[in-house]
């Protein structure tokens, strides 16, 4: 199998569906949408992610139509698409609340949108049967959407926004309704969806462990401005920000002072009488500039002596313990009285763990394992 | 026992203040006039034992009933309170649905005021306000001068004591009746529902035909049976505001009553007007019961 890695962001060539060209949108004297501009590809699942308020809803309703940019342009493929009204633009959009017509049925609902463009009878009657297979929900078409439980009426509002097959969907906190077990599944049920039908999707979600799981490209936002857009993965491994590494999982942020040593090699000075830090990192800090570490819990070691080969090491007594099951973290407070987090994997018996309140323990990561971030 | 107590409440309250009087009024419409106090007979006299109430019974008739259908003003005047009521309801609809969009379209701080101002006229006696339609209608009234000054008419307009002034009186009284329900089905609606639409396709237009009409449906069935029972068997609007066109059965009642003091043809009339208006309530609760279903 020649696998090719789906990267239309990396290619220059790339045509880009969506193109926000310094969009700003204000409300009165708020201002919700700073200055921001984005490229989307065709075929990506897009995750907006952000606190309440940060604009992320603006943008996707800015997307559908609902509102126009104060200042900037909105393109899609290549067309400015300020000026066409929501019910001319090939873009659905899926709602927080789903939004159903409590006085149609399932199959109504899902016909309501095809039959605006006035769809011959037989096609439109397949389409739909297409819908209703594609999310299992053949048997409830003759019902009502106050019939049926909450994880179904999350898939009509799906198969309802798919059904004119889009250029782009919009997914609004879709799976916000729905409890923790159902999301999950539901989760990959959607990327499973966007796959089948190759739809360019646009997901808007506060929930950074859904955005992690179903997008293939990440955008944190805060206060209207965009932090970073990256995959997943370079958002956790290689956060731009403190704000974007707080954000996204637990981390450890150190405070410090940098000093160059070798090539992309620092020594960070952060606390009297603590050993001085040693990171590798590209960015360029000057000598003596103030920076912050970010260290993932889990990428901290744990050990009762300080190991041997260990670039970073410092001692510390266990403060607190949350056993989570799979995993545990260990709250490990340094003389100094910073609190360190390290997570480890369960993998033995409860009983035989290692450590336990109060006992004094060694932290160690290596030079690549946290991440320098400039003040 | 306390249970069987609790339910009979209602049940005494129906049987002395529903029942009662209306089996008193049936009772009435199947006697026979005559100059006397009470103007019928027979009367119920109980000291006559098993005899006289078997003479009571015997006396009762379908006379009354019998006479409604002979002389053509009693089905006319049904025939016409029926055709008034139903004309006036489509008006009161056509006039309070917008009102009543606007209201659930207000800012949210706004309703409760424009809610008050809705219900502000029914602090006033009914009377009074019919009463002051007739100074506005009159042809010397604040309309006509109104209308003279600013030069649209030369001539005074007749207005009052035809049938436009019954239906101005009674779109006027029966507003609110027909405002209320809608505003609270519109005001519950989510308004995402015609985002919804139109991200589908629907314009404007096409999205209030298609989402908010139907789903506001139960308040104007509600609203529309409100305004029409009432109005079938009004008697004061009819009476103040129209002329001797204006035929209800209501104003015929009245007369039956005490211009005719034929009490018997008046209960007859009366006890036609319930089974008449039977049918609307009925599909009214119907209406209802099926809303309530719906919400569950």
């Amino acid at each position: 199998m020649n696998a090719t890695i789906f990267a239309p962001w990396d290619d220059p060539q790339a045509k880009p569906l969506i193109q926000f060209r310094n969009v700003t949108k204000r409300f009165g004297v708020f201002t919700a949408i700073d200055d921001l501009s984005l490229d989307i590809y065709e075929r990506e699942f897009f995750a907006l992610l952000g606190p309440s308020g940060c604009g992320k809803t603006t943008m996707m309703r800015m997307l559908a139509g609902f509102e126009t940019p104060t200042e900037g342009h909105i393109l899609l493929g290549g067309q400015d698409i300020d000026p066409i009204p929501p019910n001319k633009r090939a873009v659905n959009m899926m709602f927080q609340s789903y939004a159903l017509f409590p006085h149609l049925s399932i199959w109504d609902n899902i016909a309501f949108g095809l039959r605006r463009d006035n769809m011959p009878k037989p096609d439109l009657e397949a389409r739909v049967e297409e819908m209703l297979r594609l999310t299992r929900l053949e048997q409830f078409a003759r019902r009502k959407p106050h019939q049926i439980s909450g994880g179904q009426r999350q898939r009509v509002a799906l198969a309802r926004s798919l059904a004119k097959a889009p250029k782009l969907l919009l997914l609004d906190e879709p799976l916000g309704a729905l409890d923790k077990k159902l999301r999950q599944d539901t989760q990959f049920e959607l990327m499973d969806i966007q796959e089948k039908t190759g739809t360019t999707f646009v997901i808007v979600t506060h929930d950074q462990e859904e955005a992690m799981t179903v997008a293939s490209r990440v955008a944190v936002m805060d206060q209207g401005r965009l932090m970073q857009v990256a995959t997943p993965d370079r958002i956790y491994e290689t956060p731009n920000s403190v704000y974007v590494a707080d954000f996204i999982g637990d981390v450890n942020i150190i405070e410090g002072r940098a000093t160059a040593r070798t090539e992309e090699s620092y020594q960070i000075d952060w606390a009297e009488g603590q050993p001085p830090l040693t990171a590798k990192s590209t960015t360029a800090l000057a000598t003596g500039q103030g920076c912050h570490l970010a260290i993932r819990p889990e990428k901290v070691t744990i050990s009762a002596e300080r190991p041997a080969d260990a670039i970073n090491a410092i001692q510390g007594e266990v403060h607190d313990i949350a056993y989570l099951g799979n995993l545990s973290t260990y709250h490990v407070k340094l003389a100094n009285g910073t609190i360190i987090k390290a997570q480890t994997a369960n993998t033995r018996r409860i009983s035989r763990r290692s450590f336990t309140w109060e006992d004094p323990v060694w932290l160690s990561w290596t030079a690549t394992a946290a991440v320098l971030l400039e003040h | 026992m306390r249970r069987a107590l609790l339910i009979a409440v209602p049940y005494v309250w129906l049987l002395a203040l529903f029942m009662v009087p209306f089996f008193i009024v049936l009772k009435i419409s199947l006697s026979d006039t005559a100059l006397a106090i009470p103007p019928y007979t027979p009367t119920l006299d109980l000291s006559g034992g098993w005899a006289g109430i078997k003479d009571f019974f015997s006396q009762l008739d379908l006379e009354n009933f019998v006479w409604l259908t002979e002389d053509d003003l009693y089905w006319k005047a049904y025939l016409s309170s029926v055709k008034i009521a139903l004309i006036s309801t489509v008006l009161t609809l056509i006039v309070g649905y917008p009102i009543a969009y606007a209201m659930a379209r207000a800012p949210e701080e706004w309703r409760p005021t424009l809610m008050m101002l809705i219900i502000l006229p029914f602090w006033t006696s009914f009377l009074i306000r019919v009463y002051a339609w007739m100074g506005i209608l009159s042809n010397e009234g604040y309309l006509n001068q109104l209308l003279l000054w600013t030069g649209i008419i030369s001539t005074p307009l007749t207005i009052l004591n035809t049938n436009t002034a019954v239906y101005i009186g009674i779109v006027y009284t029966y507003l609110p009746f027909m405002i209320l329900p809608i505003y609270s089905a519109l005001e519950r609606m989510d308004g995402s529902l015609i985002e919804a639409a139109e991200d589908l396709g629907c314009s404007r237009l096409q999205a209030f035909w298609l989402v908010t009409i139907p789903l506001s449906r139960p308040g104007i069935i509600a609203g529309c049976f409100l305004v029409m029972i009432p109005v079938i068997g009004e008697f004061v609007i009819p009476s103040l505001l129209g002329g001797s066109g204006t035929l209800m059965i209501g104003k015929v009642l009245w007369e039956e009553f005490f211009s005719n003091r034929d009490w018997p043809v008046a209960s007859a009339v009366a006890v036609v007007l319930l089974l008449i208006l039977v049918i609307p309530i009925v599909l009214f609760q119907r209406n209802q019961q099926k809303q309530t279903e719906a919400e569950k």
